[in-house]
């Protein structure tokens, strides 16, 4: 398993290369930002028509990751679509793969700025998830400690290469947007740069989770 | 129409002028459809093209706009307005002549739609704009005739392609439309001429006389020129003396960088403080105008400049240009020795400045090319798609349009003319509804067919998107340079993104001339300070790096076989015959391979003789076999000429590297998923309109384009290999950065032949390479490694190894 292993507000964690968080005494996999339909909903309101093959590209390496873990429960951080309309127009064929996914397991959808009301898919809908000492929920509340979150969509750079980015410091975490179509933010943008403590890293994601001192301005 | 009006005869009678024949000629053609004229800088030739609008519009009841008039330059355009209002006041004529390119008022430009002048100056890209709006058959209502300036500049890149495009639409709203193309020295007049008919109505050609042969020659200098590099540093003091002796010189360079370099030391060595000054396309917009100002006021003695002075504006007096490092291309130096003795019928005079051992060879080849009067040809492909695309959706925001029709204006384009009725559908298919094998939108298609059958936007609100987006014109991701102030300092140029990403703070570098230091970054500016004196870390961008052209390269292969090294110094001589005694030189029917240990490493050099693009791309091609083969490559090193290959073992069969099936495969599998594949794919896609560089919000950074198009690039390769932007991209990758076509044409050249050299040590010919700039490592694993290896380092450093 390629992943890098911490603690966080005592539960261990592995943030794995591909994007996705596990958390291994809960039987957790946990993925952020998924903005499924997002071409559709581009081309929806009068945008360019990208490639249509992002949800299917999503699904299926959401699918290899459950098939490595088995995970019991699997927890999307909101942004899940890319808006509601956009649930309700995936093709048949992304309908039923994630139907078939969010069966035999515990599904948490935790909604997001993007997909704020009840999805057309199994699984809890909640505004945030408490699970053991951690919460999950979309955005960051800067007040919050034991936080997992996404949104922002972080990356950070090393050697000229910028790559999505979990960033964690002492009272949260941050998890790099798990979707096919998604660009990213800078750590060391202000957004990000106010939120995280001193200290905090950037794990990178790739072949091989590196983590990194947050890159600030 | 032959005879002339009275005041536009009496005007040049009064000043003593002679009107040249071909401008007379010019006159006489005036109804033909289509006229290219070819003749000299400095032959009146953009008084030739405007002569019979000037003759027609005398008598004044014209009504609206009656001639365009095109050129590759906002300043270009600028420029003839001034050279054009001051005859035509003298004449006394009732001609309203404006320009409008990007600069031009929101409110002059409304303006002029309103109420267009008799000429109107602009380039391809406002034309293009002009062309998309409802009221476009008001707007050219009674265009009789249009001017392309610098034609045959405009035809070697996207801007022209898309410029007949326009073109085309003219022709649809005014069929009478007459067409006259302006052109410098080209090698294949006729294909110009193609390039700008009205297909299949016929395009004259016109020929001025082309003046006295120039006269030009190598610079001899007391210092022999380096092995390798293209600072040309030996040569400052040579040309500083030319300088003094000359009223203004212009000193052309092939890169941005070198620019830099060389007037940075010229400075060093100008005891008399000449004024000298810098011109190149990176430089603060202001600085540009201010070089260019006092140039034509006549107060510089010298520029340093790159190819943003190449095209026609008229610089007054310059009477010597010099060429430093060996020109790439013969036509692009003839035409940049057009600069010098801007008058008719006087010989130009420049000075070749070889930059190093081998230019030496490289500037006489190209001095025998300017000799017999050859320039190079590069074929023209057919149309890029791409383009096309973008008239699509153009045309759409128009008004509704028949695709029938559509396709008869677009194939009667010369560079489209042999689109088919499928490949035309295609992209039609690709504008509507994005053309994918999997369809998704058909509700939400950009374009729809209307029960009638004409094609309209679907959302009429999608048009302001499409016009924010037009242009063919990709650069690079810049970033601007200030220095650093408080609020916002002078600005200094654009750096490339990429060279900016290498600087860390107290790092120093060349812009403008001077010598800055990083301090750091503010949102997408880079902040820097002045810091005279020290020696500058590293020079600037990478700029545009032409490849030696097929003529000169095999120019220079016919002079090794000549073995008499025809006049060459001596110092380059003796290195030639020592190549000859320990190795041989290259030859055009066979393929050189010199394999040989140094330094404890294998080194193979491939003289491919193909240009820097192509030889490059073979190092990528041939390092990825060579790692199949087990050969262990480390990094290469390619020039005009060669490619030079490190690693653990010696290369001693060169025959399975060079099966052009194997190379094509590694094009399509392995170079597929390459950088230089993505950033040809993200051209493509850009001026196709997948991509956005402009939304109605903010303008995009360039770095999330990146990596937005790169996962598009590899959606597509992985889920719909066949689609038409996938198509585009491997026809850009046989042309341009990848030019695979030139490594084809290697391979037909040498039919096979290929001769391997094993030497027990470097040869004199190889050797250069080794202090060439710009070695590739063989990514893969070692990249990995290496940043795992700085990731730690940096956790070490930081103390936070040992937190979580």
């Amino acid at each position: 398993m390629s992943g890098f292993e911490f603690t966080f507000a005592g539960a261990q964690l592995t943030a794995l290369g591909s994007a996705a968080l596990w958390w291994d005494a809960e039987g957790c996999l946990c993925v952020s930002d998924l903005h499924l339909g997002k071409a559709e909903r581009q081309a929806r309101r009068g945008g360019t028509a990208l490639p249509p093959y992002e949800t299917r590209d999503t699904l299926d390496r959401l699918q290899q990751l459950i098939a490595q873990f088995s995970p019991q429960c699997v927890i999307c951080l909101g942004d899940s679509f890319d808006d509601d309309a956009a649930a309700l127009a995936l093709t048949q064929q992304d309908k039923d793969h994630l139907d078939h996914l969010t069966r035999g397991r515990r599904w948490i959808w935790v909604e997001g700025n993007h997909d704020p009301c009840p999805t057309p898919f199994g699984g809890e809908h909640l505004a945030e998830f408490a699970l053991g000492p951690l919460t999950f929920r979309h955005i960051a509340n800067p007040a919050a400690e034991a936080e997992i979150s996404g949104h922002y969509h972080p990356k950070a750079r090393l050697r000229g290469t910028s790559r999505p980015a979990f960033l964690l410091d002492k009272r949260r975490l941050i998890l790099p947007a798990f979707g096919t179509f998604t660009g990213g933010l800078r750590s060391s943008d202000p957004a990000l740069s106010g939120l995280m403590q001193p200290g905090a890293l950037a794990i990178l994601t790739g072949k091989q989770p590196m983590p990194i001192p947050m890159p600030r301005r | 129409m032959t005879q002339l009006p009275l005041e536009i005869s009496a005007w040049f009678e009064a000043r003593g002028w002679q009107i040249h024949p071909h401008q007379m000629a010019m006159l006489a053609r005036a109804r033909q459809p289509a006229t290219l004229l070819i003749a000299p800088t400095g032959g009146g030739k953009t008084m030739a093209g405007f002569l019979p609008t000037l003759a027609d519009l005398a008598e004044g009841s014209h009504q609206g706009l009656h001639t365009l008039y095109i050129s590759p330059l906002k300043a270009l355009a600028a420029d003839i307005k001034r050279n054009l209002r001051a005859p035509v006041e003298e004449m006394g004529l009732p001609i309203r002549i404006e320009d409008r390119t990007g600069d031009t008022t929101q409110s002059r430009r409304k303006r002029q739609r309103a109420d267009p002048p008799h000429i109107l100056l602009t380039t391809p890209e406002s034309l293009a704009l002009l062309t998309s709006y409802e009221d476009a058959p008001r707007i050219f209502n009674g265009l009789r005739r249009v001017i392309v300036d610098e034609i045959h500049a405009l035809a070697e890149s996207k801007r022209g392609d898309q410029l007949m495009l326009a073109l085309s639409r003219l022709q649809g709203l005014c069929p009478d439309l007459r067409r006259v193309g302006l052109s410098a020295t080209v090698d294949d007049p006729q294909a110009i001429a193609d390039y700008l008919a009205n297909h299949p109505s016929p395009c004259e050609i016109l020929t001025a006389d082309p003046g006295p042969k120039p006269d030009i020659q190598m610079l001899e200098t007391d210092t022999a020129p380096p092995w390798a590099g293209g600072g040309a540093a030996h040569a400052i003091p040579a040309v500083m003396a030319q300088i003094r002796v000359h009223k203004t010189t212009l000193i052309f360079h092939n890169t941005r960088a070198q620019a830099e370099i060389f007037f940075r030391n010229l400075w060093l060595a100008n005891d008399e403080a000449l004024p000298i000054g810098i011109h190149h396309g990176s430089l603060d917009r202001h600085q540009r105008e201010r070089v260019e100002a006092a140039m034509q006021r006549g107060e510089l003695r010298a520029v340093v400049c790159t190819g943003s002075l190449d095209l026609g504006i008229d610089w007054g007096d310059v009477d010597l240009v010099v060429q430093i490092g060996a020109p790439k291309n013969v036509k692009r130096l003839v035409q940049r020795i057009g600069r010098a003795n801007h008058r008719y019928n006087a010989p130009s005079k420049a000075l070749l400045v070889p930059a190093n051992r081998f230019e030496v060879v490289e500037c006489r080849a190209a001095l025998e090319a300017v000799q017999e009067g050859t320039l190079d040809g590069e074929v023209r492909g057919t149309g890029p798609r791409d383009v096309l695309c973008q008239h699509i959706l153009i045309r759409a925001c128009a008004g509704p349009f028949a695709a029938e029709e559509l396709y008869r204006e677009v194939t009667s384009c010369g560079p489209y003319s042999g689109l088919t009725r499928d490949e035309f559908d295609a992209c039609l298919q690709f504008c509507a509804t994005g053309g994918y094998a999997l369809r998704a939108y058909d509700q939400w298609q950009r374009l729809l067919q209307r029960p009638d059958g004409l094609w309209q936007l679907r959302d009429p609100r999608s048009a302001q998107r499409i016009r924010m987006n037009i242009g063919t014109i990709q650069d690079a991701d810049l970033m601007k340079v200030r220095l650093k102030r408080s609020r916002g300092g002078k600005p200094l140029g654009e750096i490339e993104e990429a060279f900016a990403a290498t600087l860390t703070p107290g790092d120093t570098f060349l812009i403008g001339g001077q010598t800055v230091r990083y301090e750091g970054l503010r949102e997408m500016t880079v902040e820097v300070s002045r810091n005279a004196g020290k020696r500058p870390k590293i020079a600037v961008f990478s700029g545009t790096k032409f490849a030696t052209s097929t003529q000169l390269s095999s120019r220079i292969l016919e002079l090794f076989r000549q073995q008499d090294w025809n006049g060459l110094p001596a110092h380059t001589t003796d290195w030639l015959e020592l190549q000859a005694q320990v190795s041989q030189l290259p030859r055009t029917g066979e393929l050189l391979i010199e394999s040989f240990p140094h330094e404890a490493r294998e080194h193979a050099c491939i003289y491919g003789f193909a240009g820097r693009n192509a030889q490059q791309t073979l190092g990528l091609l041939l390092t990825k076999r060579m790692e199949e083969l087990g050969l262990d490559p480390l990094g290469f090193v390619a020039t005009d000429y060669a490619t030079l290959i490190w690693g653990l073992e010696a290369l001693k069969d060169p025959a399975p590297l060079f099966d052009l099936a194997a190379l094509r495969d590694g094009l399509e599998g392995w170079l597929a998923g390459n950088a230089v594949m993505k950033r040809a794919f993200r051209g493509a896609a850009t001026i196709a309109g997948l991509i956005e560089r402009n939304t109605p919000g903010a303008r995009k950074n360039g770095r999330q384009a990146t990596f937005s198009s790169d996962i598009l690039y590899d959606t597509l390769r992985k889920y719909d290999p066949d689609h038409l932007l996938m198509e585009i991209t491997r026809e850009e990758a046989r042309r341009g950065l990848v030019d695979f076509g030139r490594i084809e044409e290697m391979i037909k050249r040498i039919d096979g032949r290929v001769t391997l050299k094993r030497l027990e040590r470097i040869s004199p010919l190889a050797a250069p390479l080794l202090l060439e700039m710009g070695k590739v490592p063989v990514k893969g694993a070692a990249e990995e490694k290496l940043l795992q290896r700085d990731a730690a380092a940096l956790m070490e450093k930081s103390g936070l190894s040992s937190l979580p």
